[in-house]
């Protein structure tokens, strides 16, 4: 396939936590045009959204607050919305996190309805380390043709089945995401558990994995390119 | 469970005579040889199949944090695996800084020592997945310790130090890694100075007795030279992950052929 001239402008949203250099920078690998912003205005003119996460559940959705109207409204509008590891969990209604705390359930943005719940606790919680993906079904997330802007070369060959299932990604988390729905579930990973690892909504623009892509090799990135292709479509 | 147990290459990175970031190996407890740039080694490391990166920052001075931020900035840009980067953590400002500069988690050592509540703040703002607690224990053959384990045959504690070994806390390991635990470190980075370049392997007393007392991960350090070594770590002792400086630096083994070796030996790793 040959290039494509038009690189996606994606938006990298800046709510003051977690590890955004990584996150753009694999992004920039993958073939985007990328702008770090905290002004709601500039998420309307992206092709796509990238909600990164690194981070407190709680106090991501407190730092998040002045976005979520934008973030809401562009999701709704069909602007591709990816959420990362506690990204992707803001993408779901509430989460367990914050009741350690007393303070209840802490609300997402409630575009995926679902809770994040936390590990049962006979395993060792965060599940940190590299996981197995289990496609469950299709997403143009997950395909693993070569796409836009690939400037590595494919060492470890084209990806089992024509996408990422059975691929290992990197994983840093004590909660997990539990749709309502099971279609919201694109693969999942077994820790004692299968739980959702990558989920979109039903209309395919939202969509988050709950391992860091910018953090897992050469499949983390054929990931990313698969966004950039989706924002540049 | 298919989660896999993790090979991870360490630096130590100090400042050279031209004041530059330089990476710097201990070799049989001589001084510190220059072995490196942490960029190109990083590189490295990124493209032969690391599961992750540790960048341990070894300068003490005010300058050479600075340096060493933007050295991690520059090892950022080119690693798409895990970044924990170490050395000098004191305050929540500096864990922030840190991760700001492209640190996916930072390691804590004598800072959290000194005023442990820094675990739950770093762990509220940032994440306990994103807080690891380092600890370099030294074995003591005496009787103040709260936690004995048999070391071929005779009884000891084991004692967190802080200046690189050099000065006691009094403190006991396995008691310090059960608080840090309850206070929200999300990984726990066990060197021991015992086994510190020697090549023997690691120190498995020591890992087994922290990986028993907690259900966090545990990163082996310290004394690795060999798979054979990584293979007795994750067995024996139950740790998640191995980390080794030497053998990869000087290219005694390749990070693919230590995974290659462990997958023969049974042990899950991502090939």
């Amino acid at each position: 396939m040959a290039t494509k001239q038009t690189a996606a402008e994606v938006v990298v949203v800046d709510y003051g936590l977690g590890n955004l250099r990584s996150v753009t920078r694999g992004l920039e690998r993958a073939g985007a045009d990328v702008l770090l912003s905290e002004d709601p205005a500039e998420f309307a003119a992206a092709d796509g959204i990238v909600l990164p996460g690194v981070g407190a559940f709680s106090e991501g959705m407190d730092n998040a607050g002045p976005f979520r109207e934008a973030l809401v409204e562009e999701a709704e509008a069909g602007t591709p919305l990816f959420g990362i590891c506690l990204g992707m969990q803001m993408l779901l209604t509430t989460s367990e996190e914050a009741d350690h705390e007393g303070q209840g359930d802490a609300e997402g943005l409630d575009l995926i309805p679902g809770k994040n719940v936390r590990f049962r606790s006979d395993q060792t919680v965060p599940h940190m380390g590299w996981n197995e993906l289990d496609v469950q079904r299709d997403h143009p997330l997950v395909e693993g043709v070569d796409s836009v802007g690939s400037e590595l070369p494919r060492a470890d060959g084209p990806a089992k089945g024509g996408s990422v299932d059975g691929e290992y990604a990197y994983f840093v988390h004590s909660y997990y995401a539990a749709p309502d729905d099971d279609a919201a579930v694109v693969a999942t990973t077994d820790y004692g558990t299968d739980f959702a690892s990558i989920v979109a909504n039903e209309a395919g623009n939202v969509f988050g994995t709950q391992f860091h892509p910018e953090k897992s090799g050469e499949t983390g990135l054929r990931i990313l390119r698969n966004f950039v292709d989706i924002c540049a479509e | 469970m298919t989660l896999t147990k993790r090979i991870i290459p360490c630096i130590d990175v100090d400042l050279d005579e031209d004041g530059d970031a330089a990476v710097y190996t201990g070799v049989n407890f001589e001084d510190l040889a220059y072995t490196g740039d942490p960029v190109e080694m990083a590189k490295k490391y990124n493209e032969s199949g690391a599961d992750e990166f540790v960048f341990l920052d070894i300068t003490a001075s005010a300058e050479g944090r600075e340096t060493m931020l933007d050295t991690v900035s520059q090892v950022a840009d080119e690693v798409f695996i895990p970044l924990t980067v170490g050395g000098g953590i004191r305050t929540r400002e500096d864990i922030k800084e840190t991760l700001r500069a492209g640190a996916d988690k930072v390691s804590i050592n004598s800072g959290a020592i000194a005023r442990p509540e820094l675990i739950g703040e770093g762990a509220a703002a940032f994440g306990s997945q994103c807080i690891v607690i380092s600890v370099d224990a030294r074995r003591r053959f005496d009787e103040q310790g709260e936690h004995y384990a048999d070391v071929d045959g005779e009884s000891c504690w084991f004692e967190c130090t802080v200046k690189g070994g050099r000065e006691g806390t009094g403190l006991d390991v396995v008691e310090w890694a059960i608080e840090a635990e309850q206070r929200g470190a999300g990984e726990l980075f066990v060197n021991s100075i015992d086994a510190d370049g020697t090549k023997d392997g690691y120190d498995i007393p020591l890992t087994s007795a922290v990986c028993d007392a907690v259900s966090t991960p545990v990163i082996a350090s310290s004394g690795c030279g060999s798979p054979e070594d990584m293979y007795e770590v994750f067995e024996e002792a139950g740790a998640d992950a191995g980390l080794a400086a030497s053998i990869f630096h000087f290219d005694e083994y390749s990070i693919a052929e230590t995974k290659q070796r462990l997958d023969e030996m049974g042990v899950p790793v991502r090939l």
